[in-house]
């Protein structure tokens, strides 16, 4: 049993006010909060990662006070992180047991460190990933599950999981779900961190739930309504689903004819109007994000082209700034890494696209304006965008292609990572945008969101554009079937 | 043909290319090239900046740089030949004490850059004055001429025309390649090199490999010093200036990369002869030392262009 008491931690501001947390064998305990809640710090020090100011932590009746990562996971306590930590350039073995490589004399001793491999993946249903294998070429999916087997490979009393399920498919999840099931069983205390309210309820026994550094509700998992836990994280109502208005589409917008980027995307075409939100659907690796970047030249396709607007002829965009001229705009899926200076002002990041064409003194006004129509919600412009909730980076991002007045805008998850509030909100922007007559294509490995906001879906498997469904006559179930037909032939 | 296919695309292929089109060049623009002579001349020239490109390799990985290797080296040889020719030092000895200097300056560079977190280059740019320093002081600014009692490491080997300090150095590449791919140290390497966040949170202390890795580059200076006076049968205290240049040029043109986190020391030292034979080419077809210096400039340029473009055809398969 892991038992925290009156936990406390400052950094700027008060993150953690006297929280209590229980942690009790054969449970799941869910830590649920909106972003900015402090669960992320809360889990960091439980795994050693941050101190508190104050409070104390037992494990198993023992003072528990770990100063560094190693001295926590000494004892068993191990995160799996919601940010990928591999390193590219090692194997997938290497990675696995970076921290206690078995060796003789200094050496590697490749066959042991090949069949310990083996068994921790073959744990997260990773049979046929060979552990010699560079976790450069690993899709963003498995890698997650490695980073999963890394922490279950070492012999675990406590196990952290931060936003598991982020990049995963269903029967990857389900994998997890068994592997978390199985640890229970064994008496290892699970403390399980995300935003997915249905996967919890599945997983979950038992549920903590943050607001503002607080504890507002610990109840079991059962007896708490999704309304009930909604109100509890944000502290109001909200539209628990954005719910799907019949626009008026215009003309077309944007044309795609055949585009192929290597076997990643093969042959792909359709058509976005004005007005329209074109959803693309498909499992991990079924090249969404490739399409889009075909698309927007971010990478040059092979063949076939892109036509805007009334263009009769189809072209290939060789770079990004070719498409933006034309009108065309881009969030990308890992906007802090793709998408933002993270140590730069909100203002910067606001109007990096228009340095050139916005006088100086315009750039104020200018960015402020944007950023005051998307309700961002911030302190001064100059404040660094990092310090910024996810939510309200991804506003930015949106701002920033807004001030371009772009009339095609492409976005690549674009909730990641985000809260349940600000989902909210990401999802009425994109409606109206689409009122306004842009055309938007959104590509996502949440299904439900698809279904919330699109008028159409388009589903990749194996990088060729197996069906394009009408929001008549589609269903969870022909849309996921779809999803496969790519791998079967 | 499976083997020669896998060579075709294995990484080696690009500096190969180059080395062959060297070698076709001068021997067209030369008659006497292609001759047992040059080879043994390349080969005899190159142990002290091969050794210290090894040491290079591994300081690059982790994503550091060592700006005094040169200098490091001209210390090592300065120290060896005074203490051959005025201390009467035993020859064995003596490259003990040499190289036990390497270790000095090297682990002075890392504690330094790992303890204070100072970038190493400033702190090795530091070392670079300080070392040189030390050999002038050593030698009281002359050359220290050392006569027969190095000649067990740079005369070449009767019948072979190899000297020792060459074949010395070839164990230590390959020494260092396995290293740097089998062992634990290696591995670290490699992983703090691409990612040292995430090397910390794995539970590791990352410390001690970069301060090792810097301690290793130091040795091997130590080393390059005694295989120097070797050749010279003398300790300049004007040694290898500018070596560090050259060294990294080397690893560069191997394919290491100087963000961290990518390289191989076989590559490094591949990057070493394509230098050492464009060096001795030049000078056969009558090269002047100001053209010399543009068209191996140019080379290395070219050679790195022509390898990134190599690579991302590779990767695009």
């Amino acid at each position: 049993m892991l038992v925290l008491r009156a936990i406390r931690k400052s950094f700027a501001a008060r993150v953690l006010d006297d929280v209590d947390l229980e942690l009790r064998p054969g449970e799941v305990h869910a830590l649920l909060g909106a972003n900015g809640a402090g669960k992320t710090t809360l889990a960091r020090i439980v795994a050693g990662l941050v101190s508190a100011d104050s409070g104390a932590m037992e494990l198993d009746g023992v003072p528990y006070l770990p100063r560094t990562k190693a001295e926590s996971e000494g004892l068993g306590v191990h995160m799996v992180p919601q940010e990928l930590n591999l390193i590219p350039n090692l194997s997938v073995g290497e990675n696995l047991f970076l921290s206690s490589l078995p060796s003789r004399k200094g050496f590697v001793d490749r066959r042991e460190l090949a069949s310990r491999a083996r068994g921790a993946l073959s744990r997260v249903g990773l049979l046929d990933l060979d552990p010699a294998a560079s976790v450069d070429g690993l899709g963003i999916g498995v890698q997650q599950q490695v980073e999963i087997a890394k922490a279950l490979a070492k012999s675990a009393r406590v196990l952290i999981f931060d936003e598991p399920t982020a990049a995963l498919t269903d029967p990857q999840v389900e994998t997890l779900f068994e592997n978390i099931r199985r640890l229970v069983g064994a008496g290892v205390l699970i403390l399980y961190v995300s935003h997915r309210l249905e996967e919890m309820r599945r997983i979950a026994d038992r549920a903590t739930i943050l607001r503002d550094g607080k504890v507002v509700v610990s109840e079991v998992f059962s007896r708490l309504s999704a309304d009930a836990i909604v109100r509890a994280m944000v502290g109001r109502e909200v539209e628990r689903e954005s719910k799907h208005q019949r626009r008026s589409l215009g003309k077309a917008a944007l044309r795609v004819e055949g585009l192929t980027l290597g076997r990643r995307v093969e042959n792909v075409s359709f058509e976005v109007r004005r007005g329209e939100i074109f959803g693309l659907s498909g499992l991990i690796g079924s090249g969404r994000t490739s399409l889009l970047r075909a698309i927007f030249g971010a990478e040059t396709a092979d063949a076939g082209g892109v036509a805007l607007g009334e263009e009769s002829v189809t072209r290939r965009f060789r770079a990004p700034i070719d498409a933006a001229r034309a009108g065309m705009a881009m969030v990308p899926e890992d906007r802090k890494r793709q998408g933002l200076l993270l140590p730069r002002s909100i203002l910067l990041n606001t109007i990096l696209g228009v340095l050139r064409s916005v006088r100086r003194k315009a750039w104020r006004p200018t960015g402020v304006e944007a950023l005051d129509r998307l309700q961002v919600q911030r302190g001064s412009p100059e404040q660094p965008v990092r310090e910024l909730s996810g939510g309200n980076q991804q506003k930015v991002m949106i701002a920033r292609w807004l001030l371009r007045d772009s009339a095609v805008l492409l976005f690549d998850e674009p909730t990641r990572g985000i809260d349940v509030a600000a989902r909210a909100a990401v999802y009425h922007l994109l409606n109206e945008l689409a009122e306004n007559g842009k055309a938007i294509v959104v590509a996502s490995s949440d299904l439900d969101e698809l279904l919330a906001i699109c008028d159409r879906i388009g589903v990749l498997s194996a990088g060729r554009l197996v069906e394009v469904f009408e929001r008549e006559s589609w269903s969870r179930e022909s849309i996921t079937a779809a999803a496969f037909r790519g791998y079967l032939w | 043909m499976k083997a020669v296919l896998r060579v075709l695309r294995s990484d080696y292929l690009g500096l190969l290319v180059v080395l062959i089109l060297l070698f076709l060049v001068f021997g067209t623009l030369s008659n006497r090239f292609f001759t047992l002579r040059t080879f043994t001349t390349v080969a005899n020239q190159i142990p002290d900046l091969a050794v210290v490109a090894v040491g290079m390799t591994f300081v690059l990985i982790v994503g550091g740089i060592d700006l005094s290797v040169g200098s490091v080296l001209a210390l090592a040889s300065a120290l060896l030949g005074v203490a051959l020719s005025e201390w009467s030092f035993s020859l064995g000895s003596a490259v003990m004490m040499a190289i036990a200097a390497g270790f000095l300056c090297g682990i002075l560079n890392g504690v330094v850059t790992v303890g204070w977190s100072v970038p190493s280059f400033i702190v090795t740019l530091g070392m670079l004055e300080i070392a040189r320093g030390a050999a002038y002081l050593v030698t009281g600014s002359r050359t220290a001429y050392i006569g027969a009692s190095i000649e067990p490491v740079g005369a070449p080997l009767l019948g072979l025309g190899l000297s020792p300090a060459f074949l010395a150095a070839i164990v230590l590449v390959i020494a260092g390649q396995i290293a740097l791919s089998r062992t634990v140290f290696g591995r670290y390497a490699v992983a703090i090199g691409t990612n040292e966040e995430a090397v910390r949170l794995s539970g590791i202390d990352p410390r001690p490999t970069r301060i090792a890795v810097f301690a290793l580059a130091g040795v091997l200076s130590g080393l390059g010093g005694v295989f120097h006076a070797g050749r010279l049968a003398a300790a300049d205290p004007n040694a290898a200036v500018g070596l560090e240049l050259s060294a990294i040029a080397a690893v560069v043109l191997g394919g290491t990369s100087l963000m961290g986190g990518r390289g191989s020391v076989v590559r490094s030292f591949f990057g070493v002869l394509v230098i050492a034979v464009l060096q001795s080419g030049l000078a056969q077809v009558g090269a002047s030392e100001p053209a010399k210096r543009v068209v191996t400039g140019a080379v290395i340029v070219a050679a790195v262009i022509a390898d990134s473009y190599r690579s991302s055809r590779l990767r695009n398969d």
